[in-house]
């Protein structure tokens, strides 16, 4: 689907106090394009429920439950058990949290929420860190950036969740970017279309929260696909299939920019550039990229048995 | 109507079943596990239609139970201790969305070291989050307060989430007889779930979003008219009940034998009904005692102590303890009949952790009052070992 066919339907309208250039609303605006009106959100704390919301407005043309940090995943079990007693099995229920209300303080009831087979679709929104309380570090900030809580930069790698949502054999698995959302639409409707708990995540870069200029949003997020940083691929019931640049990349068409290209644009890793190159780190941050993508040839091979 | 002879927690379990609750998230813990246990045997026979949710934590649990519940169905769990404490954000999630939801806490001492006996500290470290809490001291008298809470917790001038607690294994255990009421009389007495509010994309609502200091405290103080208007209703829903069921438990407290009393001794949960033998056998020795047993602790009595204090002298029985302050009941009731003519308030700690109370030992203590041995300004630690200090 082409941007100009997408549904003129506007269910996220204009107003919410975010960010100029803030990839989280635009995900969401595409996203609840792709869903319609038969859905309800759930807002774990994130920006999106401090940004888009002050009663007695709403920038939303859906439902929206907010709710605590921890329980995204618990809360749609309850909400979906709830529209099934109601006969509405039909409305979508779906959890919008940020990286931390998904790696870290949220994992444990999305993980429960998708053992129990609940009916709905995780999206993890990921800027890669804490950005509504300022910018701290999470469990998807990468090696080496910086952040109000690692100065000198995260000596920590990212989790792998996508890998982790994989290992829980789910019919559906994505990621996806803000800056490919063509690929994103598709994804949203096809996690829509398949019964069970389905997992999305989107990377989504943060002018504010990264430090670079607002106007190469979508650039960054190229970028972050171009040099192997962010991957696309969807596992349509534990098959795997990489998507657009990264299954160009996978299937060696197309080469990885070097990872340098990504890093030097954003402030959060200036430290790595000036006032000397920190050569070590960034040949770090070049090989462990380069090992991601040997893990995803195997597991474009192999997949996930699902069931 | 039938006689049901079991443990309090198969019995809360039954009660809960007649209710017909549409969905019920649990998480086991000891010594409330038979209630879940015995529910999730209802709904895999088919003796109640309702969704079942087993979830991963007791945090969970109540998220689950609070969208739900926000998305207009009845709901019910049951926990226990450090459940509850686990719990405690949501609690106040569910306080503050004026949810109706309906729960059991089985009393017992919060750990480190690990006990599973009966302390009323997990409760009452919940009393600021906006939920109405029971306290009951028999099996049918949690079985009559269950159906009663959902009446009350879905009246849309309460609207606030009820929680009944009793003491691990004195009444979770325990097997007593209990009265069960035809199904048609309870669906009478409670009719199906009308939401004063739900989420429905329909009506497109945010719920829970940003509310600046403008209305928040108007908030808080719509869940205090709620909290008044329970005082109200308690007593009117428990004689409605009466009226169909033939037992009334008290409204907001329980009185026993306190019409001539000079002085009145203050108990909760099981310490209530063992004070009741406590009262009867310090009347037959000529002492002018009775009992107060609250049966409601949210929204705090005081409108019935300051009448029930009023040249009195009372002695409250705390199995809680805020710990540099002392027992909840004791403080509170102090602040309820501040300026009540000639009323002294008594304050002992007993059986907390879970050490039995008896009742010689509520005995022991009322004496120990009448005799001019305690001070209303000192509360006693009773049966207190040597501790070798701090």
């Amino acid at each position: 689907m082409a941007i100009k066919d997408l549904p003129r339907e506007e269910l996220m309208h204009p107003g919410a106090g975010s960010c100029p250039a803030c990839t989280d609303l635009l995900t969401l605006r595409m996203t609840l394009k792709a869903l319609g009106p038969k859905t309800v959100l759930v807002t774990p704390a994130s920006c999106t429920a401090s940004v888009a919301c002050g009663y007695p407005k709403t920038p939303f043309g859906v439902p929206v439950l907010t709710m605590a940090f921890a329980a995204g995943g618990a809360a749609a079990s309850g909400a979906v058990a709830a529209l099934h007693r109601l006969g509405e099995d039909d409305v979508n229920v779906v959890v919008w949290a940020g990286d931390g209300g998904t790696y870290d303080i949220g994992l444990q009831s999305m993980s429960g929420a998708m053992e129990r087979g609940t009916n709905f679709i995780f999206v993890c929104y990921n800027n890669e860190i804490y950005s509504n309380t300022g910018v701290q570090r999470s469990g998807a900030t990468p090696f080496g950036a910086w952040t109000t809580t690692t100065w000198k930069g995260k000596v920590d790698q990212r989790k792998d969740m996508p890998a982790i949502m994989l290992a829980h054999r789910l019919p559906y698995v994505a990621t996806a970017s803000a800056s490919y959302i063509e690929d994103l639409y598709r994804k949203v409707q096809k996690a829509a279309s398949i019964r069970g708990p389905k997992y999305l995540e989107f990377h989504i870069p943060c002018a504010p929260g990264w430090r670079f200029p607002m106007e190469r949003t979508i650039e960054m997020g190229r970028l972050a696909v171009e040099t192997g940083a962010w991957a696309l691929f969807e596992a349509d019931d534990g098959k795997v299939e990489f998507n657009l640049r990264s299954k160009q990349i996978l299937d060696g068409k197309t080469q990885r920019k070097p990872i340098e290209e990504y890093l030097e644009l954003q402030g959060r890793f200036a430290h790595l550039f000036r006032p000397e190159r920190d050569e070590e780190a960034l040949a770090g941050i070049q090989q462990f990229i380069d090992r991601e993508w040997e893990r995803y040839k195997q597991l474009a091979a192999c997949g996930m048995s699902v069931g | 109507m039938t006689l049901m002879f079991d443990v309090g927690n198969k019995v809360a379990a039954k009660a809960v079943q007649m209710c017909k609750p549409e969905v019920i998230a649990a998480y086991p813990i000891t010594p409330q596990t038979v209630i879940v246990e015995e529910l999730a045997r209802f709904v895999e026979n088919g003796e109640l239609d309702a969704e079942y949710l087993c979830v991963e934590s007791e945090h969970s649990v109540m998220a689950a139970t609070c969208a739900a519940a926000s998305m207009g169905v009845r709901t019910f769990t049951a926990t226990s201790s450090q459940g509850l404490a686990f719990m405690h954000e949501m609690l106040h999630w569910a306080g503050l969305s004026r949810l109706p939801i309906v729960m059991i806490n089985v009393n017992r001492t919060l750990g480190p070291g690990w006990s599973l006996w009966p302390d009323e500290t997990d409760s009452m470290a919940q009393r600021d989050t906006g939920w109405i809490q029971f306290f009951v001291s028999s099996a049918q008298e949690a079985f009559d307060t269950v159906i009663l809470a959902f009446r009350l917790a879905e009246h849309h001038e309460v609207q606030l989430p009820v929680l009944i607690s009793y003491s691990a294994f004195t009444i979770s255990h325990t097997m007593m007889p209990v009265e069960i009421p035809e199904q048609d009389d309870v669906d009478a007495f409670l009719p199906p779930f009308k939401p004063y509010w739900r989420l429905d994309w329909r009506n497109p609502v945010t719920f829970g979003n940003v509310l600046s200091d403008e209305y928040h405290m108007e908030k808080r103080y719509t869940m205090h008219l709620g909290m008044e208007a329970a005082k109200r209703l308690i007593p009117d829903l428990g004689r409605e009940y009466e009226q169909r069921f033939g037992r009334y438990h008290g409204g907001l407290i329980e009185e026993y034998r306190t019409d001539d009393a000079d002085y009145v001794l203050l108990a909760m949960a099981s310490v209530g009904s063992e004070a009741k033998v406590a009262v009867d056998n310090l009347r037959e020795q000529g002492h002018r005692v009775g009992l107060a047993r609250l049966r409601v602790v949210r929204p705090y009595p005081d409108e019935d102590l300051r009448r029930i204090g009023r040249k009195r002298k009372l002695i409250a029985l705390d199995r809680n303890i805020s710990v540099g302050s002392g027992g909840w009941m004791y403080h509170e009731t102090r602040s309820a009949v501040m300026g009540v003519e000639g009323c002294d308030v008594y304050g002992y700690l007993c059986g907390v952790g879970g050490r039995d109370v008896t009742y010689e030992d509520i005995e022991q203590m009322a004496l120990k009052v009448f005799t001019g041995d305690a001070r209303p300004d000192v509360v006693e630690w009773w049966d207190l070992k040597q501790t070798g200090g701090n």
